[in-house]
């Protein structure tokens, strides 16, 4: 294999983009164009899977390309963790991409090839923020990946979209501005930016003042934060569900806060290192403002009318129990916060997928309007309410696990009062998902809902399919794809220790 | 005063220098302004001359009753020479000067500041 | 050596041509080509030189060994400066050929006459090793540039003359430093200055002299508070000039600080008495806020731009102002970087002064997108490295400076450059978004066909559009080679 195999991080990135000028120039058949987006996203696919063999075994590929500035090179490594996020983000792009075309083409949406080029474009930079090597690579990528999302956040162009798309620019701009200063001022501290698994060895060896490693800490922990929807810096989230569905679904439920919260993973376990931080404190941080979110958001939650706006706040809050388990700092902790990550993507794009389908086929939006809609729509709620369950961390669904095992980080760390948040945040999810649930089943259905029948099959089949996702991941965590190995090879590394957990 | 005597040559240049700048700076007409201008540019000019001169220093054209290795007996030519090309591109700055002033009376037939800033608001009024 | 006479001989070749009227652009066209190859190989050349441990190529005039005689010198430095001047002058020249037909109140070969003479007092500027020289070629330069300005609007000629007016007073204050420094030290070359200074830095006269300079130089270079002239100029001239004049006129103002204050003068004669180097590196932050500012709340596309030069202009100097090779590689960078961008949006912006007959902003609607896809994609190009956001070159130079900020311990220039970018987001994407979103109120953009200019502007644009990102994935070997210009 050897250099082939050093060059599938790089191919898994530029797949998507070679795509675009395909997708660009059959614009005037929409066939072929999806075809391009489908192509694109399976070939993705199948070369992160063939890095997996590799993961498990603790490998990492690929390596330096260039030097993009003096000191600093382009780097695409697959390591375990990079290819856990890489798989979850391209392997639900397959499903959006179904369920984009049911979606768009069913909500007669216009400019559709910008749309599927942009997508592409998002998903090259995702994978991107997945495998970078070193900071400066990721902050490379995760800029591309502002700028691409751009156009999608501002598709519909109403002016609540444009306001929306506004805010968004502004929120992840600045933190991308705080991320390279954070950058610049460890850069010149210690000469490198190299992800190392449990932190860099320069920066633990040098004498730098606590107070500029705060600092550092403080404007990095910003520049990734903004996309990790940590409150305070979360209101960019609710407001970027102007997008179309599809994009909330993949983009603002997976690739954008997901590559925020595996910013914090990298930049708390492969920068500073856990010893560092506890050193100076800043676990402490990072757990008050977790903790914080997670249960003003589900408080939030409670009193979004709007389904995609409850869905946002519930995101907030996932994506903090995610930090959370970070900020823990323990074995099983961060174990949790990474299964999380691949739990609420599988369950929080199932609730997604059937918002967009309700909006679609029913042009309801407001969960007040969703009465009796289950009857309609018998998979799409079935669906649901997998996800909901999950959410809510009801076995066997996978979302059940990955809460389990936070739980048991903050029993090892001792920290009580997260585990009441987490408990109370837990009971709160069922709170304000079980009554859609009970509202779509239970309540008589208005008139209007007659001669509606179920979504068409782009947009059910993708949706129940990540529905089963979820169960099967709940049930067999190893199945097809290792998600519980590969979660514990990256943990080995983080905390440096060989053999079974 | 013994320090100002010595100093008398950059004193009266700084002088003009500001008579200069008072021109071009505090009057409101454009052509009073060039005036300023090419007051200014003397002024530098003279500044450098009296950096050439030295007492009872002569031309410095190569006399036989003065050897060359007696540089005291000679002013220094590079200054002058320096202000011959200085000289030059202050009449082509002058030149330009008026070529814009003529272009700006046949646009706006006026050349006072006041005035053509009235017609400038008026532009973009409308 | 024959590198360094040929670059100007090229550009009086082209003067002399100009006669013939229908051939005034593609000869200076021509001639800004051919320097460009030329200070491509003379930058290989000292590339090459310096490698091997030869000192800089140095050409005395009419035989006179230096310093008495006028010199020209291409070190590093001025040969990194030849390339980027002749290199983006070549290309707006070519562009400018598809501009000639209207929009142009002159006779052609007196434009170009002027143009080349223009570009020959920069290069001038850049090679002489000589202060006084360094004067006349600065005074060729802007004369021939308060002509080209003076070609425009209704308003044209009173910017030029307030320019002229400004100018002058820069040059001439310049000119006295020099004198203070003819005095004290009895040379006028460079190289030889350099050595004496030393000895009396801390003379009061020598710190009047580097005072004047500064100012002189200051309002060349739009230092700010002397950017008063750039404005208007920029915005009142015909498009051909300002994208001409915009993107290279300042930058060899900043070369000649650069000269003087780091090279003639060095870090210990530049701070001798005062820290002078921290007032430049704040007064150029300032500038950097000031003009983002003010860049925002312009309603004009031209005026704009020009503010947004007053504030890329302080990043330069700025980055000189920091005195260490980091800053410094950045500066240089952006000095490449502002150059290729301008040249880029102005020649946008002449795209549709011309189809439009206006560049004012709150006319800019989505139709734009389609009358104009290409002008428009290389002005989204341009902007995203204006901005500086990865992978454009834009970018990179930020990241040089802003590193040089941390090396200087300077973190409220840190904190400006960070939220310079913000500003630069803000009147940018407000221009992206009128251009590529439809606004309640706005008729269809089906409506309009497209009505772009012909493929002889549009490539031009575009290809400096494409640089950018070129450059700014390969920048390494050049940023290298930079840093180590840095005079130690």
């Amino acid at each position: 294999m050897g250099l082939q195999s050093d060059l599938i991080p790089l191919l898994a990135v530029l797949v998507s983009l070679f795509a675009i000028p395909l997708i660009a120039l059959s614009s005037r058949r929409p066939n072929l164009r999806e075809s391009w987006t489908f192509l694109a996203a399976l070939i993705k696919f199948g070369l992160v899977l063939s890095l997996i063999p590799g993961a498990l075994r603790g490998e990492t590929v690929g390596g330096a390309l260039f030097d993009i500035a003096p000191g600093l090179p382009f780097e695409l490594e697959a390591d375990p963790l990079g290819v856990f996020f890489a798989l979850i983000a391209s392997g639900l792009w397959i499903f959006t991409s179904a369920y984009s075309i049911g979606y768009m083409r069913g909500n007669g949406e216009v400019k559709q090839t910008r749309f599927f080029a942009a997508f592409a474009m998002s998903l090259s930079s995702t994978i991107g923020v997945a495998f970078a090597g070193n900071l400066f690579t990721f902050i490379v990528f995760y800029e591309i990946l502002t700028l691409s999302t751009y156009p999608l956040v501002v598709h519909k162009e109403s002016d609540a979209a444009i306001q929306a798309a506004r805010k968004y620019l502004t929120y992840t701009l600045t933190a991308g501005l705080l991320l390279v200063a954070g950058a610049g001022l460890l850069y010149m501290e210690t000469g490198t930016l190299d992800f190392e698994a449990g932190g860099l060895s320069a920066l633990i060896d040098s004498d730098i003042a606590s107070g500029k490693l705060w600092v550092i800490f403080i404007l990095m922990f910003i520049g990734v934060g903004v996309k990790a929807g940590v409150m305070p810096l979360h209101s960019w989230l609710p407001s970027a569900m102007a997008a179309p569905t599809p994009v909330s679904s993949l983009l603002h439920a997976v690739a954008v806060v997901k590559s925020g919260v595996f910013g914090v993973l990298r930049v708390s376990g492969f920068i500073f290192g856990f010893g560092v931080l506890q050193q100076m404190g800043a676990d402490v941080l990072m757990m008050i403002l977790s903790a914080f979110t997670l249960t003003v958001a589900s408080f939030l939650a409670f009193k979004q009318d709007n389904l995609k706006r409850r869905l946002a706040y519930s995101t907030v809050g996932h994506l903090s129990y995610i930090v959370l388990g970070v900020s823990l700092m323990t074995m099983s902790g961060v174990l949790g916060s990474v299964l999380h990550i691949a739990a609420h993507a599988t369950m929080k794009i199932t609730l997604f997928f059937c918002a967009g389908a309700i909006y679609v086929n029913l042009h309801k939006d407001s969960i007040s309007q969703l009465d009796g809609a289950a009857k309609v729509m018998p998979w799409t709620f079935a669906a649901f309410t997998i996800g909901a369950m999950g959410l809510t961390g009801i076995p066997p669904i996978n979302g059940f696990f990955s809460k389990w095992t936070l739980a048991l980080g903050t029993i090892e760390a001792g920290q009580w009062i997260p585990l009441g948040l987490l408990i109370l945040s837990g009971l709160m999810n069922a709170g304000y998902f079980f009554p859609i649930v009970a509202r779509a089943y239970f309540k008589p259905g208005g008139k209007d809902l007659e001669g509606h029948g179920e979504a068409n099959p782009w947009m059910v089949v993708p949706l129940v399919s990540t529905a089963m996702l979820s169960v099967i991941f709940g049930l067999f965590p190893n199945a097809f794809v290792h998600i519980l190995d590969l979660a514990t090879v990256i943990m080995e590394q983080l905390f440096n220790v060989g053999g079974d957990l | 005063m013994e320090m100002f005597l010595a100093n008398y040559a950059y004193a009266f240049t700084l002088l003009i220098l500001c008579i200069g700048l008072y021109g071009m700076f505090f009057k409101r007409n454009l052509v009073k302004k060039v005036i300023g201008l090419s007051i200014f540019q003397a002024a530098v000019i003279m500044f450098f001359v009296s950096l050439a001169s030295k007492m009872g220093g002569t031309v410095p054209v190569k006399w036989d009753e003065i050897p060359v290795e007696m540089i005291d007996g000679y002013m220094n030519p590079l200054p002058h020479t320096l202000m011959l090309t200085a000289i030059v591109v202050g009449v082509a700055t002058q030149g330009v000067a008026f070529g814009l002033l003529v272009n700006i009376w046949n646009r706006f037939k006026t050349l006072e500041e006041d005035a053509l800033n009235e017609a400038i608001l008026e532009d973009s009024r409308d | 050596m024959f590198v360094v006479s040929y670059i100007s001989i090229s550009l009086l070749i082209v003067l002399a041509g100009v006669r013939f009227k229908e051939s005034a652009q593609p000869l200076a066209t021509f001639g800004a080509g051919v320097t460009a190859v030329l200070s491509l190989v003379g930058w290989i050349v000292v590339k090459a030189n310096t490698e091997a441990g030869f000192p800089a190529i140095r050409y005395g005039f009419g035989g006179w060994a230096p310093p008495i005689g006028i010199e020209f010198v291409l070190d590093g430095l001025s040969a990194f400066f030849l390339m980027v001047v002749n290199g983006v002058a070549a290309v707006v020249l070519w562009h400018s050929a598809g501009n000639l037909d209207k929009h142009l109140d002159a006779h052609p070969p007196t434009f170009y006459a002027l143009a080349s003479l223009f570009l020959l007092g920069l290069n001038g500027m850049i090679l002489t090793g000589d202060l006084f020289n360094l004067y006349v070629f600065l005074e060729i330069s802007s004369l021939s540039s308060y002509a080209l300005i003076a070609i425009g609007s209704r308003q044209a000629p009173l910017a030029a003359f307030r320019y002229l007016i400004l100018g002058t007073v820069g040059g001439t204050l310049y000119l006295i430093g020099v004198g203070f420094m003819y005095a004290m030290t009895g040379t006028l070359n460079m190289i030889d200055m350099m050595a004496i200074i030393p000895l009396i830095a801390e003379e009061p006269a020598v710190l009047v002299a580097l005072l004047l300079m500064i100012v002189g130089i200051g309002v060349k270079a739009a230092l700010f508070p002397l950017y008063g002239w750039l404005p208007e100029s920029y915005t009142q001239t015909n498009s051909i000039s300002s994208a001409l004049i915009a993107p290279i006129g300042t930058k060899v103002a900043a070369y000649v600080m650069i000269r003087v204050l780091l090279f003639v003068f060095g870090a210990s004669g530049l701070n001798a008495v005062w820290p002078l180097s921290e007032v430049i590196a704040y007064l150029a932050g300032a500038g950097i806020l000031f003009g983002s500012i003010m860049a925002i709340l312009q309603k004009n596309l031209k005026r704009m731009l020009a503010f947004s030069s007053v504030s890329q202009i302080g990043y330069i100097l700025m980055g000189v102002a920091l005195m260490n090779p980091l800053a410094f590689a950045g500066a240089l960078f952006h000095v490449l970087n502002h150059a290729i961008m301008k040249a880029t949006l102005f020649m946008v912006s002449s795209h549709l002064e011309r189809q439009e007959e206006s560049v004012d902003i709150r006319d800019f609607n989505d139709s734009y997108r389609v009358k104009y896809p290409w002008t428009m994609a290389t002005f989204t190009l341009a902007a995203i490295s204006m901005i500086g956001l990865p992978p454009m070159a834009g970018f990179f130079s930020k990241w040089m400076l802003a590193l040089g900020t941390i090396e200087a311990d300077h973190w409220v220039l840190l904190g400006v450059i960070l939220t310079s970018s913000l500003l630069n987001a803000v009147y940018f994407f407000g221009i992206l978004e009128k251009v590529y979103l439809r606004r309640s109120g706005q008729k269809e953009a089906s409506q309009a066909s497209m009505n772009e200019v012909s493929w002889g502007m549009r490539l031009p644009a575009l290809i400096l559009a494409l640089a950018l990102l070129g450059f700014g994935f390969f920048n390494v070997p050049l940023l290298d080679i930079l840093q180590t210009l840095f005079p130690v």
